[in-house]
């Protein structure tokens, strides 16, 4: 194929360096704006700070992780604050019953609670053919309907939750907290899991090419059911944890957390039109969005501006994608005319 | 928007002139919805004999005006194929802004103003993102969404701005001179026939439907694509705030949180109205009328007090059914074996749901009802 | 090789689809190691019938035989394992995966329960470097052109083992070197035993390559031949059912005045130095490689990517053409090379679609005026002969060859002076391909000017008044009718 093979090559090195990029351009962006707040304020830049970021990204972690799975099937998965909410009540209820209940056993539980609800969204999606954005959008109102329904309008608070429950979170392996620690357990099941399994590569083969997947044999609407099924596994992981962390089960909790996991996904170099995505920029986004605001705080920005800089973020990422993308495609075709 | 999985581009139907609309009126969507709206109506006025007094139906349109206000440009966006999630935030942002003018001192028609322009130049940066410089409508309108919404509270912090003059008020509270008609639904009503005849009857509308259906051919044929997108968001911008004017003069008062959610609501109402999310084919009226259905709706379900989250638990299943139920033939005859496996997982399925519920319903007794 | 026993064969086999009938009673005899061409026009059933063989429809009727055992294919997937498998005229790959999972993708090799990679890598290798490809198969495939990509799916053809390998329309976005390459590797995989379905429009090709060819019309058998024993004017006549005499019927015109006059053009990354003219009444021919710039020049001409160096003459005067709209201001009209992604929206009505460049000046103030939209519709597809129910028809329920004369009477509706033609017959049956071909020599007779970008040399040596060859974003050489030849013009295009 002679003339074929120079260009190529050339270009998917370009390729893999903007992807890297990405996520060299996150740990940039991370340093330099610890760099500045460090100026101003040297008690960002301690261990205890630093621990203080990663207990607040924790859970936003593990959904990002989530909805990241379905951006890549081309999906979105917009009840991830509802499924959260609704675990978080009802695990909540039950540990308050029975105060004698294990901590991994309510976590199994809430993985199982949330494992049906996400089901019932790949169901939707995958069997019924609903679009994804319809379907997460229609039961984000009927999750959260449901927290309603299910708790009469009342909460649970610190005082009624069992010291056993409320450790989950707060307790700590050789002092690593038990949140972090199970963040980076999830951290490390998803990247095997997309990395290593035949499964996992399929997540990608759907998003990248749907119809061509169909043809290569690989069971579509199976792999798209999953995905939704595992989105809700981690967020009744994540309902546990919330509940535990913060000591309470609200009928609004983590209401409106879909739009920062979306956030922490896109910013992570998820591609939004799916097929593409990968777990340590996902992590990395979360990450940048969690020092952002703890900067904020430290240097004494009012936290009404956090909401803003977190959308200026989006909207910056967006953008700088787009220009490395255009500036990449010019070249590809450039470099095609062999 | 992403075409997602199975979505077939050629089977859409896009309105092309008057008589073709009224052709498919009387077999499509928009019947379906006259028929529940008249059964919710049935039922409404079992549960209450008030129900259907002019005055009570008056007084529950405004409730939801702002909603249609924004309705009709979010229209026009999903008909492209796009998509505004910004628009709550821009209402809370064009409103906060009039608040803090208020504060400041500023006369309330120069604020109110001053407001509109705000929204309007929200929806123009949306605009500008999406269209010239191409970006995912999703993405951008997510980060335009916190944006605004942060720039809301930035304004007006932990305060709220009250002691609107009467005269404003109105907007959102007063009625028609003598008669019971509010000055909103009059707004409205004014709004939704213009958008509609732009959308019918106008080239502006025929290439929302275009682009829609294939904005790479519609440049290709001298569409001209980025000035109609944008024109679109500022059209949206313009139509938050005006919504956020009303809301704010009914509350009386502006709170940085104004109007959090409404997006979703707005966005609802549209799908359900029969605009395909995928762009390219919808009606005005099938919105309008999707409009109607959630606002008695909703008023039924006050009148037997159940609570508005609980509320959304219909609605939200009422969206689902009105996809689902259309596509569900197709995907049972796709089954081309009902033995063995299909039955099996259907009976999972069953017995899945009925585990959830039952543990739901258990569960739900342990802590007693404050 | 010919007297071996049939690898495949399909027996009386009937498709509907709704009322529509697809196929009726159609056969076909497949052979380890042979190249099998399978022709008929649009719509003849070929699509149909490969779909059945690789289990992606079901058959109504009739059967299919397998290594001598009735088969029935549930799915794709069924069909592959059996080992048939096909390549779709648009390649099917994963853009955002690398060379190596593209090939090995639903069957990535496990060890101890995970995805192997370095093995997989090093099978792709070997698999690239027998085609004699010079790929790294960590290259993802959003990088490769059309070609390379179709490597990747003969390469994954390869490592599923495949008995029957069927190829649609492999040829119809390749340049005459990659055909060349392509055809190398098919004689290649011959050799190895497979039986190769080969499906093309391009008839000259296929007797350099094809052992047998089975001729569909309709959605009927029509007969099976050794390729040696028949000739083009007897392919056709089979698919059409008719004999075609000319071809290329090209009026002679005498070109008037310089029209369109393009001076040192360049969009940087694209093409530099571009400099031609366009007389009335002549028909330009366009030829080069894929890749070598001459899209990028239409679409600068009609102002999608706008100029930004040289100047654009028309009439001699400078015009600067910044957007379609201009373009089509000035009297440019552009009939792109992707019918269906820029030439049309499918979904909507064949009046819709014709009147859309126009839309303006069929309305007033705004408003649109549906009953002239109408008029001008029914015009052009009259005009054209579209086959159709009535203008209000979808467009993508029409054919191949009836959807570009939608767009052709989509462009002619705007009186344009200037028209260029991006591959106007890319993809349509020889009857459709005739009849545009009659059109563009009519239309220059009555004085349009034409720029016609085409791939298939016979159609720009048959139908051009002069011939301008790009390579590298270059015009390397320019021919009149009499001087131009296939062998000049494939000098001028490769860098040999």
């Amino acid at each position: 194929m002679g003339k074929m093979d120079m260009a190529p090559r050339l270009r998917a090195g370009l390729l893999q360096a903007v992807i890297k990029f990405r996520e060299a351009g996150i740990l940039v962006f991370i340093v330099a704006l610890a760099a500045v707040v460090t100026l101003r304020t040297p008690a960002f830049l301690t261990l205890d700070n630093f621990r203080d970021i990663l207990l607040n990204i924790s859970i936003l972690v593990i959904v990002a992780l989530a909805q990241s799975m379905v951006i890549i099937t081309r999906g979105v998965d917009l009840s991830v604050g509802s499924i959260i909410g609704l675990t978080a009540m009802m695990v909540s209820f039950v540990v308050v019953a029975f105060p004698a209940l294990p901590g991994p056993v309510a976590m199994v539980l809430g993985m199982l609670l949330g494992m049906v609800l996400g089901s019932f969204n790949g169901v939707l999606i995958s069997f019924g053919g609903v679009p994804p954005i319809i379907a997460t959008l229609g039961t984000l109102s009927i999750y959260r309907g449901l927290v309603f329904w299910y708790s009469r309008g009342t909460w649970v608070n610190a005082s009624q939750l069992p010291p056993g429950f409320r450790q989950l979170a707060k307790g700590s392996v050789l002092l690593l907290p038990n949140i972090i620690l199970g963040a980076i357990i999830v951290v490390a099941a998803v990247y095997y899991f997309l990395r290593y399994t035949r499964t996992g590569r399929d997540i990608y083969t759907v998003g990248s090419n749907p119809d061509a997947a169909r043809f290569a044999g690989i069971r579509v609407q199976r792999v798209i059911f999953l995905v939704y099924m595992l989105s809700g596994l981690l967020c009744g992981l994540a309902g546990v944890l919330w509940a535990s962390r913060f000591e309470a089960a609200q009928t609004n909790t983590a209401a409106g957390f879909e739009l920062q996991t979306v956030a922490a996904s896109v910013v992570g170099g998820v591609n939004i039109f799916g097929g593409s995505g990968s777990v340590l920029g996902v992590v990395l986004g979360a990450f940048l969005l969690g020092t952002i605001q703890n900067a904020l705080t430290l240097v004494g920005i009012s936290p009404f501006w956090q909401l803003a800089a977190q959308g200026l973020l989006i909207l910056l990422a967006v953008i700088v994608d787009s220009a490395i993308l255009r500036r990449l495609q010019r070249f590809a075709s450039g470099a095609q005319r062999v | 928007m992403t075409k997602p999985i199975g979505s077939a581009a050629t089977t859409q139907q896009p309105a092309y002139s008057a008589r073709d609309t009224l052709a498919r009126l009387l077999v499509r969507w928009e019947w379906l919805l006259v028929v529940l709206i008249i059964a919710v109506a049935v039922l409404n006025t079992r549960l209450s004999p008030f129900f259907l007094r002019t005055n009570n139906l008056l007084r529950t349109t405004s409730d939801f005006m702002e909603i249609g206000i924004m309705m009709l440009p979010m229209v026009f966006i999903i008909v492209t194929g796009n998509i505004d999630l910004s628009i709550a935030s821009t209402l809370g942002l064009s409103a906060s802004f009039m608040g803090w003018l208020h504060i400041m001192g500023v006369n309330i028609w120069l604020a109110a103003t001053a407001a509109l322009l705000v929204g309007a130049l929200a929806g123009l940066l949306n605009g500008v993102l999406i269209a010239r410089l191409r970006l995912p409508a999703l993405v951008v309108t997510l980060g335009t969404f916190s944006f605004y919404r942060g720039l809301a509270y930035a304004l007006l912090g932990d305060q709220a701005a009250r002691g609107y003059p009467p005269a404003f008020t109105s907007l959102g509270q007063g009625t028609l001179g003598r008669t019971r008609i509010p000055v909103a639904l009059l707004i409205f009503v004014l709004l939704a026939l213009a958008f509609g005849l732009v959308l019918n009857r106008m080239t502006f509308g025929r290439y929302l439907y275009v682009i829609g259906n294939n904005e790479e051919a519609s440049r290709f044929s001298g569409v001209p694509t980025v000035r109609i997108k944008i024109a679109m968001y500022v059209l949206s911008g313009l139509m938050a705030a005006l919504a956020g004017l009303i809301l704010a003069a009914r509350f009386g008062s502006t709170r940085p949180d104004i109007g959090t959610g409404l997006e979703l609501t707005v966005i609802t109402v549209t799908v359900l109205g029969g605009i395909s999310i995928f762009g390219g084919s919808g009606t005005m009226i099938g919105a309008i009328l999707a409009l109607l259905l959630i606002g008695i709706l909703r008023f039924g379900m006050g009148l037997v007090n159940i609570q508005g989250q609980v509320q959304d638990i219909v609605i939200g299943s009422l969206l689902i059914l009105s996809i689902l139920l259309p596509r569900l033939a197709g995907q049972l005859s796709a089954i081309r074996s009902w033995r063995g496996a299909t039955l099996g997982k259907i009976g999972l399925a069953l017995l899945v749901t009925v585990l959830f519920g039952w543990f739901f319903f258990w569960s739900r007794t342990l802590i007693p009802a404050k | 090789m010919r007297d071996q026993a049939p690898v495949m064969e399909v027996h009386h086999l009937s498709k509907h689809f709704g009322g529509v009938r697809a196929l009726k009673d159609v056969q076909l005899e497949l052979r380890a190691g042979e190249i099998h061409a399978l022709l008929g026009e649009n719509g003849a059933g070929k699509s149909t019938l490969i779909k059945i063989m690789t289990g992606f429809y079901q058959p109504d009727e009739g059967q299919l035989v397998f290594e001598g055992q009735t088969v029935h294919f549930g799915n794709t997937r069924d069909a592959q394992l059996a080992g048939i498998v096909a390549i779709y005229q648009e390649p099917s790959l994963f853009p955002d995966l690398d060379i190596a999972e593209n090939i090995f993708v639903g069957r990535q090799p496990v060890q101890r329960g995970r995805v192997a990679w370095r093995q997989m890598y090093r099978a792709a290798a070997e698999l690239l470097q027998q085609l004699g490809v010079a790929l790294d198969p960590r290259t993802k495939a959003r990088e490769l052109s059309v070609a390379q990509q179709q490597m990747v799916e003969i390469a994954r053809a390869i490592s599923i083992k495949a008995k029957v390998l069927i190829m649609d329309e492999p040829t119809s976005s390749l340049t005459q070197n990659e055909v060349a390459e392509l055809f190398a590797i098919v004689r290649q995989l011959r050799t190895t035993g497979t039986a190769i379905v080969f499906i093309s429009h391009r008839l000259e090709e296929l007797f350099a390559l094809v052992d047998r060819v089975t001729v569909l019309r309709d959605g009927a058998y029509v007969a099976t031949q050794e390729m040696e024993h028949v000739t083009t004017s007897d392919l056709i006549q089979m698919m059409v059912g008719r004999t075609l005499n000319e071809l290329f019927p090209k009026q002679a015109v005498v070109p008037g005045p310089v029209v369109l006059q393009v001076e040192q053009l360049g969009v940087p990354g694209s093409f530099a130095d571009i400099s031609f003219t366009l007389r009335q009444g002549e028909i330009v021919g366009m030829a080069g490689l894929i890749g070598a710039g001459r899209t990028a020049v239409a679409r600068t001409l009609f102002g999608i990517d706008p100029a930004v160096s040289g100047t654009i003459k028309l009439d001699g005067h400078a015009v600067s053409i910044t957007s379609p709209q201009v373009a089509m201001a000035l009297g440019i009209g552009y009939v792109p090379e992707d019918r269906k992604q820029q030439g049309l929206v499918l979904a909507m009505s064949i009046a819709n679609n014709i009147s859309l460049p126009v839309l303006s000046q069929l309305s007033s103030g705004g408003w649109l005026n549906t009953r002239r939209e109408q008029q001008l519709a029914a015009t052009g597809a009259q005009q054209l002969e579209v086959k159709m129910a009535g203008v209000r028809q979808q467009v993508g329920q029409l054919s191949g060859g009836n959807q570009q004369k939608v767009v052709l009477a989509k462009w002619l509706g705007t009186n344009p002076r200037v028209l260029v033609l991006d591959e106007p017959t890319r993809g349509i049956d020889v009857g459709t391909k005739a009849a545009v071909h009659r059109l563009m020599s009519s239309l220059a007779a009555q004085g349009m000017a034409i720029l016609m970008i085409s791939s298939e040399l016979p159609e720009v040596l048959g139908m051009s008044d002069r011939v301008l060859v790009m390579r590298e974003g270059r015009i390397t050489a320019e021919f009149t009718r009499v001087e131009a030849t296939q062998a000049k013009i494939m000098a001028a295009a490769t860098a040999a």
